[in-house]
C-alpha cells in the first residue's frame, strides 16, 4: 500500500453507526407535540392537585366571569366561569382526564376489534371475508352518530359505556383499511416463502401479517382520534354522553355554544382549544411513529 | 440410489368461469427423481413449470384443480395427506427458493428471525438455539461475518446475499427436497454463478435433490442430471442432460438448443422459433407443438403423439422421435 500516499485523500464521510434505538434520540424528535401530550397526560393524572376549584360546583353569582386577563376578570378564575359560576380552568383539567381516558381506550379498543377482524377478513377470504365484510358495510351504512345515540339510549351514559360505543361504531373504519392492506401483503413473496416453509395461517398472520398493517393502523388510530373525541363531545352535548355535571371538553363545547352569541367566547373557544392541541399532537406523533416504525426509514 | 420423488400422470387445470373454461396448466406428467440428483424442468413462460412445481408441494393458487395422477414423496403420496401433515412436510422435508430475493423476505424482521421462524416452527427449538443455528446456516451460504449479518434487516442486504438467506430458510431444516423456481433470475451474472455454485456445493454436502426450474438452458447445462422439456403443460422430452443437448428428440427441444446464443462462433446464426405459445386454454389439435414445428406432417395435427422411448431413461412425445435410430 506505499501508492496509496500518493493518490490524494479523500475525506471520508463517517457516518454513526445507528443502534436499536438510536431513531428515538436523534434530533428529529417531534419536541411540541410530545411535550403538549405530555402535560395533557400529566394534567389528567394530577388533576385533583392542579385544579383551584372543585370543577362540577359553581357559585350563581359568579357566573359568565371572562377570563382573569380582560376587564371584568378576577384571579380567582383565571379563565373564567361558566353558566353557572364554574370554574372553567378547573373543569378544562378534570375534561383533560375524560377526553383522554375516552379518546385513547375507544381507539384502541376500536383498532384491536377492526385489525383482527380486517387481518381475519383479508387472509382467509371465503366465506369469512363475505361475512366479515357485508357486517362492515351494513355497519358503515349507518350513520355512525345516530348509531351512537341508539347505542347510548340502550346502555345508559357513562364514561366507560361511552369508550364502548365508540369502539363498537369504529371499529369498520379499521376494518376496511386493514383488509385492504392485507389483500396486498398476502402476495407478497415473503408471505408466500412463510407458506412454503410450512408455517401454519396463525403463525403467519401473527408473525408476517399484523406487524406489516401496525403502521397504518397506528396511523389511522392518530387520526380517529379526533373523530372519536368529537363524537364523545357531540353524544355529550345531546344529553348521551358523559353525564352532567362531569366535565368533558365536548360538554364544555356544547354547553358554551349558548353563550357564544352572547359574547362569552371563553366558553367556548378554550375547551375548543384543547381539543385541537390534543388531536393535532396525536396526529403529528403518529406520524412520526409511522416513519420511526419502519425499520427501512429508520436508518436514513 | 433411492427413489425420492416419483410423478405419474399429474394434471392441474386452471378452473374459470363455473367450469366453462379449463386451462390444462399441466397435463398427464411423469417422471421420476432419485436422492442427491438434479433435475431441470425447461420451458417457455406459461408452459406449466411453476405450476407443476406448486403442485408438488400442494400450494395451489384459487381455481387451480389436481385433475388426475400422483405424486409419491418418500414413498408417501401427498395427495392423501392433511393439511397439517402437508405443513409439516413443507419447509422440512421439501423446501422451496422463490424467485424474487428482494421480495421474500419480511422488511420488518432481521434476517435471523426470518431463519429462525422456520426452524422454530418445524422443531420446537429454543428461540437461542435457533439464533445460534441461523448464524451457522449464514457461514453454511458463505455470507461473511455472520454474527454481525444475522442481526440485520434484508433492506441493508444486497441482491445476491438475500437470495443467500433465502437459500438458508430454504436448507435450514435439512430438506431431502430442493425446489429453485428460476432462483437467479433476479440477479446479475456474475452473482448468477457464484449462488448456483453456492447450491451445487449445499447440494453435495446435505445429499439435496434438486429440482431446478428455469429457462435458461445454460444453466440446465452446468446444474442438472436430468432435463424435462416441457410445452403447453406437456413434458415433451425427458432424459439425461448429456442425450438431451446431443442428441434431442423433439423438435422442440432442437429449436430451444439452437435459440441460445454462442460467443465465439460469429459463423453461427441465432435462430429463434416461430410463432407463439399456444394459449393453453385453447391448444391446437393434435401436437400442441405442430403450428410452430419445421418437421410438422399430417399426423401431428389431428392425433396427440404418446410418449415413446427413445433410449434409456430418455423419453419424447413426438410422432418422428421413434423412427430416429438410438
Amino acid at each position: 500500500m506505499s501508492d496509496s500516499r500518493a493518490l490524494p485523500a479523500i475525506q471520508a464521510e463517517v457516518l454513526p453507526l445507528p443502534g436499536r434505538w438510536s431513531g428515538l434520540r436523534s434530533g428529529n424528535l417531534p419536541v411540541l407535540p410530545i411535550a403538549i401530550l405530555g402535560i395533557l397526560i400529566l394534567t389528567a393524572i394530577f388533576a385533583d392537585v392542579l385544579a383551584p376549584s372543585d370543577p362540577e360546583v359553581g357559585t350563581l353569582t359568579d357566573r359568565f366571569k371572562p377570563p382573569a386577563w380582560i376587564e371584568g376578570g378576577s384571579r380567582a378564575h383565571l379563565l373564567g366561569t361558566d353558566h353557572v359560576g364554574r370554574d372553567v380552568l378547573s373543569r378544562l383539567i378534570f375534561g383533560a382526564r375524560v377526553s383522554i381516558v375516552v379518546g385513547f381506550l375507544a381507539v384502541i379498543v376500536a383498532g384491536a376489534i377492526g385489525t383482527t377482524l380486517g387481518i381475519l377478513s383479508g387472509y382467509l377470504g371465503g366465506w369469512v371475508d363475505q361475512v366479515i365484510m357485508r357486517l362492515t358495510d351494513t355497519w358503515l351504512a349507518l350513520p355512525a352518530l345516530t348509531f351512537a345515540i341508539f347505542l347510548a339510549a340502550v346502555v345508559g351514559p357513562s364514561v366507560m359505556n361511552i369508550v364502548i360505543i365508540l369502539s363498537a361504531v369504529y371499529w369498520t373504519r379499521y376494518a376496511r383499511v386493514i383488509r385492504g392492506e392485507v389483500l396486498s401483503l398476502r402476495e407478497r413473496d415473503f408471505v408466500r416463502l412463510a407458506v412454503v416453509a410450512g408455517c401454519s395461517k396463525w403463525t403467519i398472520m401473527r408473525r408476517h401479517i399484523l406487524p406489516n398493517v401496525l403502521n397504518s393502523g397506528i396511523v389511522l388510530g392518530t387520526l380517529m382520534l379526533g373523530v372519536v373525541i368529537v363524537t364523545e363531545a357531540s353524544l355529550s352535548f345531546l344529553g348521551v354522553g358523559v353525564p352532567p355535571p362531569k366535565p368533558a371538553w365536548g360538554l364544555m363545547l356544547a354547553d358554551g355554544k349558548k353563550g357564544l352569541m352572547a359574547g362569552y367566547w371563553w366558553l367556548t373557544v378554550l375547551p375548543g382549544l384543547c381539543i385541537v392541541l390534543m388531536v393535532l399532537s396525536a396526529n403529528l406523533l403518529g406520524d412520526w411513529l409511522r416513519v420511526k416504525l419502519d425499520p427501512q426509514l429508520r436508518q436514513l | 440410489m433411492t427413489t425420492l420423488l416419483e410423478v405419474s400422470g399429474l394434471s392441474t387445470h386452471y378452473v374459470a368461469a363455473r367450469g366453462t373454461r379449463v386451462t390444462r396448466a399441466v397435463e398427464d406428467v411423469s417422471f421420476s427423481l432419485e436422492a442427491g440428483r438434479t433435475l431441470g424442468i425447461v420451458g417457455e413462460s406459461g408452459s406449466g413449470k411453476t405450476t407443476l412445481a406448486l403442485t408438488l408441494m400442494r400450494l395451489l393458487p384459487p381455481g387451480a384443480r389436481i385433475a388426475g395422477g400422483s405424486v409419491r414423496f418418500e414413498g408417501e403420496d401427498i395427495f392423501t395427506k392433511s393439511n397439517s401433515e402437508m405443513r409439516a412436510i413443507r419447509g422440512k422435508r421439501m423446501a422451496m427458493i422463490l424467485q424474487d430475493p428482494m421480495a421474500s423476505l419480511n422488511p420488518l424482521f432481521t434476517v435471523g428471525d426470518q431463519i429462525a421462524e422456520t426452524l422454530r416452527a418445524h422443531e420446537q427449538m429454543p428461540r437461542r438455539g435457533a439464533w445460534t443455528r441461523a448464524r451457522d446456516l449464514l457461514a453454511a451460504v458463505r455470507i461473511a461475518v455472520p454474527e454481525r449479518r444475522v442481526g440485520e434487516y434484508p433492506h441493508e442486504m444486497s441482491g445476491g446475499m438475500r437470495q443467500r438467506v433465502v437459500g438458508a430458510i430454504a436448507i435450514s431444516c435439512e430438506p431431502k427436497l430442493l425446489i429453485a423456481d428460476e432462483p437467479t433470475t433476479s440477479l446479475d451474472l456474475t452473482i448468477q454463478a457464484q449462488y448456483l455454485q453456492l447450491l451445487r456445493e449445499i447440494q453435495r454436502e446435505r445429499d439435496l435433490a434438486m429440482i431446478f426450474i428455469t429457462h435458461n438452458l445454460g444453466i440446465v447445462a452446468k446444474m442438472c442430471d436430468d432435463v424435462a422439456v416441457m410445452y403447453a403443460g406437456r413434458l415433451v422430452e425427458f432424459g439425461p442432460v448429456r442425450r438431451i443437448f446431443d442428441a434431442p428428440a423433439h423438435p422442440y427441444t432442437r429449436a430451444l438448443i439452437e435459440s441460445i446464443p454462442r460467443l465465439g462462433d460469429p459463423t453461427a446464426r441465432l435462430t429463434a422459433i416461430d410463432g407463439q405459445p399456444p394459449d393453453p386454454a385453447a391448444l391446437p389439435p393434435g401436437c400442441a407443438f405442430h403450428p410452430r414445428c419445421p418437421l410438422v406432417v399430417d399426423r401431428c395435427r389431428v392425433e396427440a403423439p404418446p410418449e415413446v422411448r427413445v433410449a434409456v431413461a430418455h423419453h419424447a412425445r413426438c410422432w418422428l422421435a421413434s423412427e430416429r435410430p438410438i
